[in-house]
This record gives structure tokens, sequence and C-alpha cells, in this order.
């Protein structure tokens, strides 16, 4: 378990895995704040 | 109707070297990497007996792969043709025969030497040709080198202008691989039919075609159609990443449905910038460089003739904006919700064709099995649906799914190289229905977060 409240999050997100919109949706409703959001394609 | 594909794989280690990433590579590790680079490319027979390569032109069916050890390059087949009944296999000299053919702005010169190796280009001009040292001379000046047997530079396509960077050597490399290898895929499917007249030329590749006032303008079609010697048809492209053959092909059924055309063909050529790009994961696990083809396909679409297969408009799905992204979410919007639209459930498909990537060439470089994850996606609506119990989800994705065979070439990987066997199974085998399902990383472009998918559903005729 990772305390997420007040951290600032990098959001690296992966096109078949969790994209970073929803990375970010997480982290900001655990009270984290995305300084950083990309969404990787690797094929 | 779906009547035929074609695949065109072109095998072109000597432009290896001008994929994105050992390009990028290269220039930060220097001329080691490169040196390695070149020991590691493979030869032309090893790429047609590369099993992948066989299932792509439909010599060897693609559950066959199931069953066959990995990594595939360890287990060549015995006997592999570079004809197939769904496409075939060029050489690098064949492709850069073309490539001098396809060079409408004379920007393309080889060595003497290698000239008269490639002959005549096919129909063509003739090829021309520099000095060594005039090649060198084009190169300084921003073209790019074209290779042969690992580095030695046969040739070189210059840049369209002198500052334009949307005409450097190599971004008209870039479209010119792409418009070569379209138009031979496009070329071989009208050279098998009676000769009908095709109406349009719907291109769905990924290069963007311009110079600097409209980068990325296109109709690559239409370029792809002149040197298929097209007659009497009219072109345009569809731009939608990797999701745009699936996204074409409803349009094109569409476009035949309403009666405006009679024969559409969708068409693609292949990505030069991808060629290597999981390199460095090939070389660590000791695998030859396995992203050394560029693939082109050409799609039939005409109206029913009683025995192709169905391209069922009303299973045809495109995700929506407010549809969201989270992968279950994308595979709900793209798989189930068609289905249901017309009182189906996942199990009557018998085939689910999505991105099929080839696992050997992306887990070594940590990308995971792509059409794997797929079908664990599906498999698990299938369970939520009701429709089959939590154990039964690796058969479900056994039976119903694929291993991935394609080149990791973006939008031709994205459901189509499954066209051929399925065009097979649905006329004279078993199968009765497939669902092409399509993605696209819009995200990429830094215009949105959004992704893209799009998905039809391919019938038996008759139902």
């Amino acid at each position: 378990m990772v305390e997420l409240r007040d951290k600032l999050v990098l959001a690296l997100g992966e096109r078949d895995g969790i994209p970073a919109p929803a990375l970010r949706a997480c982290i900001e409703s655990a009270g984290g704040r995305v300084i950083y959001e990309v969404t990787q394609c690797f094929v | 109707m779906v009547r035929a594909t074609q695949v065109v794989l072109a095998h072109v280690p000597g432009l290896v070297f001008s994929g994105s990433k050992p390009r990028r590579e290269i220039a930060r590790e220097g001329p080691g990497l490169q040196q390695k680079i070149r020991d590691h490319l493979r030869p032309f027979e090893a790429a047609v007996a590369y099993a992948p390569h066989q299932v792509m032109i439909g010599n060897l069916s693609p559950e066959l792969l199931w069953d066959r050890p990995r990594p595939w390059h360890a287990s060549p087949v015995a006997g592999a043709s570079t004809e197939g009944p769904g496409g075939c296999l060029i050489d690098q000299s064949t492709f850069y025969a073309w490539l001098a053919r396809a060079d409408a702005a004379r920007l393309v010169s080889f060595t003497e030497s290698f000239a008269a190796v490639l002959g005549p280009a096919p129909g063509g001009p003739g090829v021309r040709t520099a000095s060594h040292a005039a090649l060198e001379a084009t190169l300084t000046a921003g073209g790019e080198p074209l290779y042969a047997e690992g580095e030695r530079l046969v040739g070189v396509i210059a840049p369209g202008h002198e500052t334009d960077e949307s005409l450097t050597g190599a971004v008209l490399l870039e479209n010119a691989a792409a418009k070569v290898t379209g138009a031979l895929a496009l070329r071989r499917l009208l050279g098998r039919g009676a000769g009908e007249p095709v109406d349009f030329l719907l291109g769905c590749g990924e290069e963007a075609v311009g110079d600097r006032y409209q980068r990325g303008g296109g109709n690559l079609a239409r370029a792809m159609g002149e040197l298929a010697d097209v007659r009497g048809a009219g072109g345009a492209d569809l731009k939608a990443f990797c999701a745009a053959p699936v996204h074409a092909l409803i349009m094109a059924g569409a476009l035949i449905q309403s009666g405006l055309y009679r024969r559409v063909v969708v068409v693609a050529g292949g990505s030069l910038a991808k060629i290597g790009m999981k390199v460095l994961g090939h070389l660590n696990a000791g695998y030859p460089v396995l992203e050394d083809v560029l693939a082109g396909i050409a799609i039939d679409v005409v109206p029913d003739d009683g025995v192709s297969p169905w391209l069922r408009l009303d299973t045809a799905a495109t995700l929506r904006l407010g549809d969201g992204d989270a992968p279950h979410q994308v595979a709900a919007a793209l798989t189930l919700a068609p289905l249901r639209r017309r009182g189906l459930r996942l199990s009557d498909i018998d085939r689910f064709a999505v991105e099929l990537h080839n696992p050997d060439i992306t887990e070594p470089a940590g990308s995971g099995d792509v059409p794997a994850n797929n079908y664990r996606i599906i498999a698990a609506l299938a369970v939520q649906a009701g429709e089959i119990g939590r154990d039964a989800m690796p058969a479900f994705a056994r039976s119903r799914g694929l291993p991935g065979f394609s080149p990791t070439q973006g939008h031709i990987a994205s459901a189509v190289p499954y066209l051929p066997h399925a065009l097979a199974g649905l006329t004279s085998g078993g199968l009765r229905r497939v669902q092409f399902v399509a993605k696209g990383s819009l995200f990429l472009g830094r215009m949105t977060t959004m992704g893209d998918g799009a998905s039809i559903v391919l019938e038996r005729n008759g139902g």
C-alpha cells in the first residue's frame, strides 16, 4: 500500500494497460497531485 | 462484402538504420551498436522461412503457431515459399527497383553497379544512377542512405527541398516506402481479379505526406493507385492511427451499401519508422533483428456476390466520445455493445481479430503479448456477461482468439492481417462470424489524451 496524500506523482500510462487519465483519476482521489502524465504505446 | 485481400511483405534489412529507434540509438551509442545491429540482420531466406510471415501470406494457418516452439525464428518453415494465397514476400532488390519506379520527383539514385543488379525499373523510366562520390555528397546535403548487404551504400534519396523539414530525405523515404508497399499489395490484388474497374481507393496508413505548409496533407491512396497502374478510380486517405484500417472497412462497406460505388479498395503501406523499433530487446535476447519487413495490404470491398462474406454494417462500432479509455470500457464498446445491438453474444463470434502483433517481437522488449492481453479482457467480458464461467476464460481465449503473427507495422497489425484466413474460413471453412477490432493511440500526437477504436463483424454469406 502506498500513501499518496500530498505526494507529487509522475503518471506513466500504457495503452494496453492503464492509460494516464485513469491513473490521474485514481491518484487524485487518493489525495496525490499529478505533475506529469503521459500514455505510451509500445507497438 | 469483402471479396479478397492481399498482403505484401518487403524484406528491407538495409533500411533498419532508417527506422526511428535504431537511428536514435546509434546516434547515442555509436558505431558499436551499429555493428551489432549489422551482425544481427537476417537474410531474405530466413525472413521467408519465418513462420509468422508464412501466416501473413496465407501459407500457414495462425492456429498452427500455438504449438510451434518459440522463438519462431529458431524453427524455420521447411520449403517455405515467397508466394501464398494471401500475399507474397519480396526481397530488398525488388523493393529498391520499385522504389526507383515510384520516384515521381526523381530524387532516388543508385550506384551504376547496383542499378545493373536491379535492372530497369519495372515499366518505369529507368533507374537514375550516380557515382559513389555523388551519393556521398547527397547524403551530406540531407539525403537518406539506401543500403544493401548490411551497410554497403548503394543508393540515396535526396531531400525534396533545401530547407523544408517535411521534405527531408528521411521523411520522403518513409512516405515512399509506404507508397511502394501499398501499391504492390494493390497491384497484386487487382492482378488476381477479372479486371473490373475500381471506383475508389481508400488509404488508411499513418504516414504524413505533404510539404511544410500541409504536413500530413495526404492522399497517398492516389499515388499508390498511379503506381499500381489503376485508371478511372478516385481516392482519398482516412487518418485514425492504428484504428484506420477498420474505420476504412466500415466506410468502404457504407460506400458500397449506399450504391455510390461498386468497388472500393482499402489500401495501406508499411511503416518505415517502426522498422527496428524493438531492436535493443532483440539484441539483448540474442535474436536477429525481427522488425525488418515493411508490410502493405489491399482489401477488395464489393456488393453482394452471393459468396463473399458480409461486412455487417449493423455491427459496426467506433469508440464514441465519452465511452472511456480504460481497457475494459474500450473492449466493451467495441466487442460486446455492437453484438448486443444485433442480439448476439460474444460466444457467437468464432474468432476475434484484435491487434495481432507478433509476441516474439514485443516480449523481448518488455511490451508483453498484445493479443493475449486483449483476449483476456474479452474473455473477462464474457464472464461478466454470464456467458462462461471464470475457469473457462483460458479456453475461451484460445478457441476464439489468435496468436499474434503480424510484424509491428502499426496500422497493418490492426486485425486485418487475419483477413486472408477469415475469408477462407468464412467461405470454404467452418467459420461463421469474425469480429475485427482495432485501437488507435491518438494521444501520441499530443492533441488529446484519448485513444480511439473501431470494430465490425464479417459474417458468412447467407448468415
